[in-house]
């Protein structure tokens, strides 16, 4: 039988490597056109079209324009839906062609011509400033200070005081955002590409003023999302749109260059730290001040100074964050929004503070280990941090590292070591699963949640396999249909803190159903017995010490009018949101600079993490991993390179916009300490999906200060900033 | 991606004798699909030479090798031919693209791709004399990062994206084309065009040419010779710069070197000072880093660019001290 | 056995509506395979191709435009294939052509009449899935498993080419001939043409390594016989 954290192997695992697996592009409907979008090449103005040239094109179904669009009765200024004639930003999609193939929709998009009206643009960051605006990230206020910030600088023997910067980031899924759109009077049929099955069908219902029962959305798997398909984006709607006014399904997939502006990145963030110490290490003060960019169309605050309040004791934080207004496609929640980029501006300036010191860096950060909250003084739902420490020091080596930068080299190799802190909040929201018992032997669990790669329907299977004690290969899980029990947003590392307390739920009720049903048929053998006295074992119901009376549920279900047993539970956050619950990590990581060319490669890297308990070791450890390969993408590689001239993208490709490839990743070696949090949750799980990008852009921009005593404060780290 | 009308060639005098102004020969097509699909190639004919019988590897009489210009990329860089006599090439043939597109890329396509400079591959920049002249240079004083600091015009600064025609510049190839009036033999250093004020013509080739065959004239450098391409990402990248060094040795001293640079200008550029400069001196580091000074000798950065000169300048003694064997 | 995950989400419209009470609605049903072109392609001049995929025939008239990666997708129903950027950067589309890894999204279809196109579809033996396609799962060499595809028919052809004695840009000797030696280091630059967003490097390298050793052992055995 499984246990909870048996590395199960993906029970998905056979569709997804055979190409069964269905993606949302990848289903049909009778009669079904493509549409095409057209996209504005101007950061602000109006926009008019010439369409004869495309309504002209061969195959072509209809042109859509803000002339001819229908009115939606609710629309949304977020979404541009050709409601008016409006830019707002390049790229937009500011019109749509739907044709018989694709191939006809793509050359006709191609032949409607907008007419201009520029408009002056917001398109200088530094120069906003001064216009810029607090704001808020999911009901948090983005300034909160306490002590005496000013008194604890004065006081301080050594400051650090730093300007970091990250640049605007896209999330590029390997999977395009796709919906297909299909009416049937006033339902609304979605398959979407998407991580909030419900979030589409709200918002459909909402735009389209219908009854949200009319809307039905599907998405048995995500190709990846990691935050730009947790909302709903223009083209959703489009499709939507376009079908309601062609009476055809419509099929919409984005093109890869589509994908640079429409369905959000993360805000270029501005960083100045301040940092105040005694010369023992003591922090005396912190100062976080953030400016980061959001659109015209809604106001996405990138929480990067919200670590800063967690992290260490100190009892003098400010942290500030301000919004800087751009006609530039509007950003949103990118993996580990806010704590990415926040922990590489924090977690480096505490490595150039233990350089002002003399300090080990590791040193440093034990000597302001935060026992309890820093502001509130509120003990933690559980941070076991310090043994993440000592274990990740000792499995790196990091006692033997020489503190000097460019201490080390092979060749023209320089080698550096360096290290950082990892964090990430412990959060889940309300949910709900079916578990149901069937004649044919069979267990569904079923919630409305969705697989964009994290592997839920395993996790499903792994803990309804482990309560109930029905084998893994008897049970099926089904997600990703908005008919299912309601579930959250597969976002914000809550995906599987929410979801198994739920199936967890469901199984212990549809358990004691299954054995009330026994206990009282008389022609059970395990009629009679007292309810604590049954158990299910290897998909059997035991009269326990009496081994011999027993029967499978099957039998039993058989008997009872073939009918299944079931129970649906639903499950709400069971922690005060006051009180301080967050994983945290340590992580080390070696690189290698080329001391001529100035090309740094990650050699290894070894992280220790404290996020609860593991659910799924294996499934687990490829979340930390990927987390670690955003984090030595965010270090080095990935930069949205913008002409601000015209406010346009110019590496809105996967040629120039770069991701990691298979020689950029080392051997990383990550383990999770596996203590659970039932604080939290009944299973005890923190979630992994994001802490492991967290702390590894600032790891690798401290190795490579300790590689080649340069300190770039600017991600990415390219070659030519260390030439 | 427009219409266009398809077309099979079959034989090379088929292909050239149907070809006309409207018409662009279709090999690989890993440029110029991708640019059809951009909206920057629309051709109103595609004529498909691939089932065209060029595409051996053949070794010379006079000891060189004829490269078919329709082999594929990925055959080339792994002929036995050419491991053993020009690893240069092998080795600059695979640091380009990946696999899946070495597979489909042919010799002569290689030798005709065009520029990634963003603002000729994207029409929402209107500026881009090489896609519409006389419309002006987009990167100029635009993101000019990965842009040409060597043989630049204000017309246009892009650079030649090839890794293959950076080693076949060092290794003198010669590019054997025929047209309707018959073949004829281009040196690989007259192949390419610097932008001049007409960007938007890439090589010397008549219209209506078809590559035939690249010739690579008998080595000596077989045993000295590096590629180094240096980019941001470890794989599957243009180069920031790369370097095709390559070094005839005699006892201790250097007969002869050759010199290329890639990622620097409109063309493989050849560094014939540093080659001189090194020609009859004993390797050693500092004359290596001399010829790099000289290879760069009169290179002009823009706003983004300014780290290719060091970075081109380091990369040219790299890449001879690893072809010489003294790192 | 696999779950059926194609069907599930008919099954769980009729399954739950004793649950939630759902309204009715359209039911997708698989994409049909089908030999006929589209049936408007005026403005092109259609052109008639034979393939086999799979090793099944397939005669079909269609416009040039059309790649054999949306051939794949839109018209034949093999959807295993993904387009990720439909650019060749990033992988996803590969498939084997006459037995070699190529970008199915820069290569028109009309250009393969006659040749014999493999898919993800068409690698696994029967129900037995093949020594690769296993090692992945074994390994977790994927996550959302969209790159996935592309990434076995990348490691198919890798291991092929690899037997052949092909070099890459790590191989540090360029005259030595026979079977390549897979590094780790010679596994990462051999698969960096597939992109995967999730970062499951980690596990395709261990997975391409158990398939090698497979088959490194196999053949020693063969040999030994």
């Amino acid at each position: 039988m499984i246990t909870i954290g048996d590395p199960l192997a993906r029970v998905d695992g056979p569709a997804k490597v055979t190409g069964e697996a269905k993606f949302s592009a990848e289903y049909s409907i009778p009669g079904l056109v493509y549409a095409s979008l057209v996209m504005s090449t101007i950061p602000s103005g109006h926009v008019q079209f010439r369409t004869a040239a495309a309504e002209r094109a061969p195959g072509v179904v209809a042109v859509l324009t803000p002339a001819n669009a229908m009115r939606l009765p609710a629309p949304e200024k977020r979404l541009t839906l050709l409601q008016d004639d409006r830019v707002y930003y390049q790229n937009q999609p500011i019109a749509l062609v739907v044709a018989e193939t694709l191939e006809q929709a793509h050359y006709a998009a191609s032949l409607v011509e907008p007419r201009y009206e520029a408009a002056p643009a917001k398109l200088d960051f530094l120069a906003e400033f001064p216009q810029s605006y607090p704001g808020q990230h999911n009901g948090e206020p983005g300034d909160q200070s306490w002590g005496d910030v000013e008194g604890g600088l004065r006081s301080a023997a050594v400051r650090v005081e730093q300007t970091y910067t990250t640049p605007v980031e896209h999330h590029n899924p390997m999977e395009p955002h796709a919906t297909v759109a299909h009416w049937e009077g006033d339902h609304l049929r979605i398959y979407d590409a998407t991580q909030h099955i419900t979030g589409v069908q709200e918002d459909a219902a909402k735009l389209f003023a219908i009854p949200k029962e009319n809307v039905h959305v599907t998405c048995l798997f995500t190709g990846g999302g990691f935050g730009c398909k947790g909302q709903v984006w223009s083209h959703v709607m489009l499709a939507a749109l376009a079908a309601k006014q062609v009476k055809r399904p419509v099929k919409l997939a984005l093109e890869r260059p589509q994908m640079f502006g429409p369905v959000g990145a993360r805000p270029r963030t501005h960083q100045q730290v301040t940092l105040g110490a005694t010369r023992e290490g003591k922090l005396t003060a912190i100062r976080h001040v953030v400016h980061t960019n959001t659109s015209l169309l809604e106001d996405y605050m990138e929480s990067a100074a919200f670590p800063t309040r967690v992290m260490y004791a100190c009892p003098n934080i400010s942290t500030t964050s301000r919004l800087v207004q751009l006609n530039f496609g509007t950003p949103t929640y990118m993996r580990a929004p806010g704590v990415a980029t926040g922990t590489y501006a924090i977690e480096v300036a505490m490595d150039e503070l233990a350089y002002e010191l003399k300090m080990d860096p590791l040193q440093l950060r034990l000597a302001n280990y935060a026992e309890t909250d820093p502001h509130s003084g509120e003990p933690f739902t559980g941070k076991h941090l310090r043994e993440c420490y000592a274990k990740g020091a000792a499995q790196f080596g990091w006692s033997k590292r020489n503190h000097e930068p460019r201490s080390m080299r092979a060749g023209h190799e320089l080698i550096g070591w360096g290290m950082a802190t990892e964090t990430y909040p412990g959060k889940n929201l309300p949910a709900s699963a079916l578990v149901r018992f069937q004649p044919d032997g069979r267990v569904l669990v079923a919630s409305g949640t969705q697989e964009i790669g994290t592997g839920n329907y395993t996790v499903m299977t792994e803990v309804a396999a482990s309560i109930l004690r029905v084998p893994v290969s008897q049970i099926d899980a089904r997600l990703g249909d908005s008919n299912l029990p309601e579930a959250p947003i597969s976002a914000g590392s809550m995906s599987t803190a929410s979801i198994t307390p739920a199936v967890k739920a469901a199984c212990e009720q549809a358990r004691q159903k299954l054995i009330a049903l026994a206990a009282g048929d008389s022609r059970s053998p395990l009629h009679g017995a007292p309810a604590d006295r049954i158990e299910l074992q290897d998909g059997k119901l035991v009269w326990t010490g009496e081994t011999s009376k027993s029967e499978p549920f099957s039998t039993l279900l058989q008997r009872n009018g073939n009918r299944p047993v079931e129970a649906m539970a639903s499950t709400k956050p069971q922690l005060d949101p006051k009180t301080p619950c967050h994983s945290f990590g340590a992580i080390f990581a070696e690189v290698r600079v080329d001391a001529d060319l100035g090309t740094t490669r990650v050699k290894r890297v070894v992280a220790v993490y404290d996020v609860g308990r593991i659910i799924n070791q294996r499934t687990a450890r490829s979340q930390f991993i990927g987390g670690i390969v955003w984090g030595i993408s965010l270090a080095l590689l990935e930069d949205t390179h913008v002409d601000w001239r015209y406010g346009r993208i110019v590496n809105h490709d996967l040629e120039k916009y770069h991701l990691p490839v298979n020689a950029d990743i080392p051997d990383l070696q990550v383990s999770a300490l596996d203590i659970p949090d039932y604080k939290l949750d009944t299973l005890g799980a923190r979630g992994v999906g994001e802490i492991g990008i967290t702390g590894t852009g600032a790891a690798i921009a401290n190795a490579v200060f300790h590689a080649t005593g340069k300190r770039i404060r600017d991600v990415p780290i390219t070659p030519d900033k260390l030439l | 991606m427009n219409p266009f009308q398809y077309e099979r060639a079959r034989d090379a005098a088929g292909a050239v004798q149907s070809v006309s102004p409207r018409s662009k020969f279709l090999a690989g097509g890993t440029n110029l699909i991708d640019l059809m699909k951009n909206g920057v190639e629309k051709p109103e004919v595609l004529i498909d030479v691939n089932r065209v019988a060029l595409a051996s590897i053949d070794s010379q009489p006079d000891g060189g090798v004829r490269l078919g210009a329709l082999a594929r990329n990925s055959d080339t860089a792994n002929h036995p031919l050419v491991r053993q006599r020009y690893p240069l090439l092998s080795q600059a043939i695979l640091s380009g693209a990946s696999p899946q597109l070495r597979n489909l890329a042919t010799n002569g396509g290689n030798l005709l791709q065009r520029t990634r400079c963003p603002y000729f591959m994207d029409p929402g920049f209107t500026q881009c004399n090489k896609r519409t002249p006389g419309s002006g240079c987009g990167a100029l004083e635009g993101f000019n990062r990965l842009h040409a600091i060597l043989g630049a015009s204000p017309q246009c600064i892009a650079v030649h994206p090839s890794d293959m025609c950076v080693a076949l510049a060092a290794l003198d190839a010669k590019i054997r084309v025929q047209g309707k009036s018959g073949e004829r033999i281009i040196a690989m250093a007259a192949f390419h065009r610097l932008p001049g004020d007409k960007p938007e013509i890439d090589t010397n080739l008549d219209p209506g040419e078809l590559i035939v065959s690249i010739d690579l004239p008998p080595s000596p450098y077989a045993a000295h010779s590096h590629y180094l391409k240096v980019r941001d990402r470890a794989s599957y990248e243009f180069a920031l710069v790369s370097v095709a060094a390559a070094l005839e040795l005699d006892g201790g001293t250097i007969r002869s070197a050759r010199i290329a640079l890639g990622g620097v200008a409109h063309k493989p550029w050849r560094a014939e000072a540093a080659e001189k400069l090194l020609a009859g001196a004993k390797p050693a580091p500092d004359l290596f880093q001399k010829a790099g000074e000289a290879a760069v000798a009169g290179a002009t950065p823009y706003r983004d660019n300014g780290f290719k000169v060091e970075m081109a300048k380091r990369a040219v003694a790299r890449a001879l001290a690893n072809a010489g064997g003294v790192a | 056995m696999p779950q059926d995950f194609a069907r599930n989400a008919s099954i769980t419209r009729r399954e739950c509506v004793a649950v939630l009470g759902a309204a009715a609605g359209s039911i997708a049903v698989p994409q049909a395979a089908s030999a006929a072109a589209p049936a408007d392609t005026a403005g092109t001049h259609s052109v008639a191709v034979s393939l086999r995929v799979n090793g099944a025939a397939h005669s079909l008239q269609l416009d040039p435009r059309v790649t054999l990666l949306d051939l794949l997708r839109e018209q034949l129903g093999l959807t295993g294939t993904k387009k990720g950027c439909d650019h060749g950067q990033c992988g996803a589309c590969t498939v084997l052509a006459n037995g070699r890894r190529i970008n199915s999204c820069l290569s028109l279809a009309v250009v393969h009449d006659g040749h014999e196109i493999t898919t993800v579809e068409g690698l696994a033996h029967g129900k037995n899935l093949d020594a690769i396609q296993a090692a992945f799962i074994d390994h977790d060499g994927f996550q959302c498993g969209y790159c996935t595809p592309g990434q076995i028919c990348s490691a198919v052809a890798l291991l092929s080419e690899a037997r052949h004695g092909d070099a890459s840009y790590v191989t540090a000797d360029l005259s030595r001939t026979g079977p390549a030696d897979l590094t780790d280091d010679e596994i990462r630059e051999r698969m960096s043409g597939n992109i995967c967003r999730c970062g499951a490097y980690p596990g395709i390298v261990a997975a391409v390594k158990e398939a090698q050793a497979d088959w490194s052992s196999a053949s020693r055995s063969k040999g030994g016989q």
